[in-house]
């Protein structure tokens, strides 16, 4: 019992480092991608450590309007960002902090930073922050009815809402991801990991114009240390949905366990089914134009849409 | 023993009741004497009832006085002991909150009125829940929904108010219609009035009896609970009673009706048809979602917190919908899961429902009006009330780790199994319920960010706002004592789930508690194998643990390196309250997604001088459609009215003419009425 406890923490521990080390490069990678198809050099893929690294050593300013409500944000949306992260599995089928919560947990833990930072969006009294809190909250409850879907037509094949047993029950089925059902429900995941993270054609992490950003809307008063948590919270939540859809959907290469020199094998897999996966994002972000705010509930409706014929699928074929 | 608390409970209430009522003259001494023997009450009663769950046998308690078939005969069985000591639970709070909120009121309102229908309200209520004969049943239901209407009624210069009272009178009488004719068909089977004789009856009755049956209790009961279609006097009368009693009205009340459907559908009826159960789920769909989208729409705080009461009524029907079909379709364990799902989102409900309203009541006491777009900075002059309003506001929401999380995780878990338990097509009733509830939960959290955001963030929007003064100590006991019962609903998940127990065992004759209990109490699963885990004591410890170890040093570390400064907001200077977001724009984006429902309707007269472009003054008007009580309520009142414009003709006010009627009606019943 108590080695398994053991097992757990180095487990846990070897989790919470790949996903603060890695989220960051996730995104320089992306931008870094971005930037040569639109013939730019871009910044090189180190430099969001360097921001955070920046960031962190800057002094702070606290708008007087706020009550502890802001300061409090960073932490619940850092903290919950990273036990959601510990849920998944990443390199192991076994995800670390299974036995706290499966895939509703990880969403309504996200759910739950996406609470307070909305609320902090608001603290301020900016109309620019209320503006990115009212569609940040309205789109990711949009979003919400097709993930349920599509996470439903995953847990009913795997008999189950925990991740490890959904990973589990992927493992030795390398094609499976070609069934129509699981095509579908990827399509359908695929399109709510846009909207979520905050990516064309949904929103643009890259904006500042003040009428068109969401999240961006919401962090506008933050700055220093505080800034720092909250763009790295946003590149670990940015990684834990990629992971998320990655490995219930393309299981190979995980581990069946953390232990012993298969763990290096199961990080190389991950990190080209992440490359792999942020083309295929940054392709997406290039070739599309931001859409209306009004559009983005057609875009839901169609990933809806999706989820119900993965939905059907399962008993049809 | 048992019974002794309970029944002395019951007469605490009932003696405060009649001693306040005779103290009306003197305010304080009434206040004290109401608040006290409702606050003792109710913790007669919570003794009672629990220790009634956990005993091996249900406690009957006949009073000697009955009369032919109606016998006053109480019986605290595992159901009933779970309702009335939620009753305790919620009332003891909402007692305790009284002491306070009341002292406003004195002298000014006859406060003893009030103390008499407040604990007649309780002891009908702690009644209803344990009542084992149809007639004393509907006695105490109507004792129960006089009381209400008193207490809701009781700012009643208001027309608002008056208005709101007559529609709660109708609606309420028209479901205790439905109930009488219900409880008349059951005893015309039985031959008995007692509940013990309904018990599995309905399923022996030929069919058409048994469906028209299902939809009489399903409506009259639909009724008291806020079930959509007949839910349009809860968002009316909910808000316009005093706060104290909106909380026990949401939090309780309705749940009455909740506790018929659960009395009728798993102790009278036997394995139901399916098309049973799927009606509730769907009804449950409908509540919950339509439930959450007026809210959006509603800045009336009060308001707001009433149309959520039809959303989380219409999730606790979705556990029972789901639990009868999988009665129907023989399976006892899932009938269980989804049966827990939905009582015990029942408790979550009252709880945090409850504090919800309380919390609302301090900041209307504060800020003398229920208009959110008056309010704002609130956190700051009331620290107190704005944390309870929080835990309130995350819980509803559904959000780990709180209550509210647990019951939505166990609905969900029901819903997902149901999907192999048919090989019809019924089965994509379950994913699609499941994903509307997804959906529903994302709308509710929406919805509380803007309940708990423009009332206590940001600067206050009206003089009120700014002078508000955080509320009395009796006040903040309540609001806190319920905070912490909903923590520990939520923390506590796998212990209390062992109360449900009896519950299940008595109905559907399964104990599943064992089985959903994993990792030794830490976690929480769904009963099968590899089915999935979550543990909210897991959750708690992980941000306890991180908060301690890094969060505070790091922030007292960062705190010397910060100012304090004015609001950036993109450059422009001078931010004022004129310029924050509004609870209307906030919901702007939903308003127009969802126009087809709503159909908003909005006057914008803008006056200027020089340029359109430079208005000097503005007035902005904007309204949205009720649209099930417009196309379908007002015809339908119309026609009422018309019908009864027409009836006038037979009563002529003479009284052969009535004698005639009276005589005429004899001979018909005499005629067709008396069976030989």
């Amino acid at each position: 019992m108590m080695e398994r406890a053991l097992e757990r923490l180095i487990e846990s521990a070897a989790q919470l480092l790949l996903l603060l080390a890695l989220a960051p490069l996730v995104t320089g990678v992306i931008r870094t991608l971005k930037a040569r198809l639109q013939s730019r050099r871009g910044p090189g893929i180190l430099q969001p450590y360097r921001d955070l690294r920046k960031l962190f050593g800057k002094g702070m300013v606290i708008p007087e309007t706020t009550s502890w409500i802001f300061s409090a944000t960073p932490w619940v949306v850092f903290f919950s960002t990273i036990l959601a992260g510990l849920m998944i599995p990443m390199v192991a089928a076994d995800a670390p902090l299974g036995l706290f919560g499966g895939v509703l947990a990880v969403i309504y833990l996200l759910g739950l930073g996406r609470f307070f930072l909305a609320l902090a969006g608001l603290d301020s009294g900016s109309s620019f922050g209320g503006l990115g809190s009212s569609r940040e909250m309205t789109i990711s409850a949009l979003a919400e009815p097709a993930m349920m879907l599509a996470i439903f037509t995953v847990a009913i094949g795997a008999g189950s809402t925990g991740l490890t047993e959904i990973a589990g029950a992927a493992i030795g089925q390398t094609w499976r991801f070609l069934a129509p059902a699981q095509m579908f429900a990827f399509a359908a995941l695929a399109l709510v990991l846009i909207a979520e993270t905050g990516r064309i054609p949904v929103d643009n992490q890259d904006t500042h114009l003040e009428l068109t950003m969401i999240h961006e809307a919401m962090i506008l008063e933050f700055s220093g240390p505080y800034l720092a948590l909250l763009e790295w919270a946003a590149s670990i939540k940015q990684l834990v949905l990629m992971t998320l859809l990655i490995n219930c959907f393309w299981p190979f290469g995980l581990q069946p366990t953390w232990f012993g020199f298969g763990a290096l094998q199961g990080v190389a897999w991950l990190l080209a089914k992440l490359l792999f996966l942020s083309c295929a994002i940054v392709l997406i972000e290039s070739v599309n134009a931001k859409m209306r705010l009004f559009r983005v509930p057609e875009l839901l409706a169609v990933a809806f849409t999706l989820g119900s014929l993965a939905l059907v699928s399962t008993f049809l074929f | 023993m048992t019974t002794a608390f309970f029944l002395s409970g019951i007469v605490v209430w009932l003696a405060g009741a009649l001693a306040s009522l005779a103290l009306g003259r003197q305010p304080v001494a009434a206040r004290r004497v109401a608040c006290g023997a409702a606050l003792t009450g109710s913790l007669l009663t919570l003794t009672g009832s629990v220790v009634a769950i956990f005993s091996a046998s249900a406690s009957v308690i006949s009073l000697p006085f009955d009369v032919a078939m109606f016998s006053w005969a109480i019986r605290l069985d595992p159901l009933s002991a779970y309702f009335s000591s939620m009753l305790g639970v919620l009332a003891t709070a909402i007692a305790l909150y009284s002491f306070g909120y009341l002292r406003e009121m004195e002298g000014r309102r006859n406060l003893g009125a009030f103390g008499f229908f407040f604990n007649l309200l309780l002891a009908s209520l702690a009644l209803v829940f344990t009542a084992s004969n149809a007639f004393f049943f509907l006695v105490a239901w109507e004792v129960m929904a006089l009381s209400a209407y008193c207490l809701v009624s009781f700012e009643h210069e208001k027309k608002e108010t008056r208005s709101a009272g007559i529609l709660f009178l109708i609606m309420s009488h028209a479901g205790t219609g439905l109930l009488m004719i219900g409880f008349l068909v059951l005893a015309s089977f039985s031959g008995s009035l007692d509940f013990s004789s309904f018990h599995l009856l309905a399923s022996r009755m030929p069919p058409l009896q048994q469906d028209a049956m299902f939809l009489l209790f399903l409506f009259g009961f639909g009724v008291k609970a806020g079930v959509v279609p007949v839910h349009i006097w809860l968002p009316e009368a909910h808000p316009v009673a005093p706060s104290n009693v909106s909380a026990l009205m949401s939090g309780i009340v309705i749940k009455s009706g909740i506790y018929g459907m659960a009395r009728v559908f798993f102790d009278f009826y036997g394995p139901p048809p399916l098309w049973m159960g799927a009606v509730v789920l769907g009804l449950g769909v409908a509540s919950a979602l339509l439930g959450v989208l007026y809210a959006l729409m509603a800045h009336d705080l009060k308001r707001l917190l009433a149309w959520h009461s039809i959303e989380n009524i219409g999730i606790i029907l979705m556990g029972f919908g789901a639990a009868l079909m999988f009665r129907s379709l023989g399976y006892g364990n899932l009938a269980a899961l989804a049966l827990i799902a939905g009582l015990y989102h029942t408790f979550n409900h009252a709880i945090f429902k409850g504090l919800l309203f309380l919390g609302a009541g301090s900041v209307v006491q504060a800020t003398h009006t229920r208009n959110m777009e008056k309010m704002g900075g609130l956190i700051r002059r009331m620290p107190v009330t704005a944390v309870c309003f929080l835990v309130g506001a995350v819980a509803i929401s559904g959000l780990p780790p709180l209550n509210g999380f647990v019951s939505e995780w166990l609905t969900y878990q029901a819903l997902l199994a149901g999907f192999g338990t048919t090989q019809s097509l019924t089965r994509l009733m379950f994913p699609i319920a499941g994903s509307l509830l997804a959906l529903t939960a994302a709308l509710a959290a929406t919805c509380f960010v803007k309940a708990f955001a423009i009332p206590f963030l940001a600067l206050p929007r009206s003089a009120e706002a700014a002078e508000a003064q955080e509320v009395s100590l009796p006040m903040k006991a309540g609001m806190v004592a319920l905070s912490l019962v909903c923590i520990a609903l939520g923390l506590g998940a796998t212990s209390f789930l062992r109360v449900l127990d009896p519950i299940t065992q008595q109905t559907l004759g399964v104990s599943a508690s064992a089985a959903l209990v994993a990792a030794r109490g830490l976690a929480l699963s769904p009963g099968t194998p590899h089915g999935g885990t979550i543990s909210t004591v897991g959750i708690t410890l992980f941000f306890v643990l991180a908060g301690g170890a890094f969060a505070l040093p790091l922030a007292l570390r960062w705190r010397r390196r910060s100012v304090r400064g004015p609001v950036w907001d993109c450059g422009l200077p001078g931010l004022t309250a004129d310029n924050e977001y509004t609870a209307t724009a906030f919901s702007k984006p939903l308003r127009m997604i969802f126009s087809a429902l709503y159909r908003p309707r909005r006057e914008i007269q803008a006056e200027f001088e020089v340029s359109p472009h430079y208005p000097s003054a503005i007035r902005f008007e904007s309204e949205i459609e009720l649209t099930l009580e417009e196309r379908v309520y007002r015809p339908l009142q119309a026609r009422i009215l018309a019908l009864a414009n027409r009836m006038k003709g037979i009563q002529a006010g003479s009284i052969n003419v009535y004698l005639a009627y009276i005589f005429v009606t004899l001979i018909l019943l005499l005629l067709f009425g008396v069976r030989p």
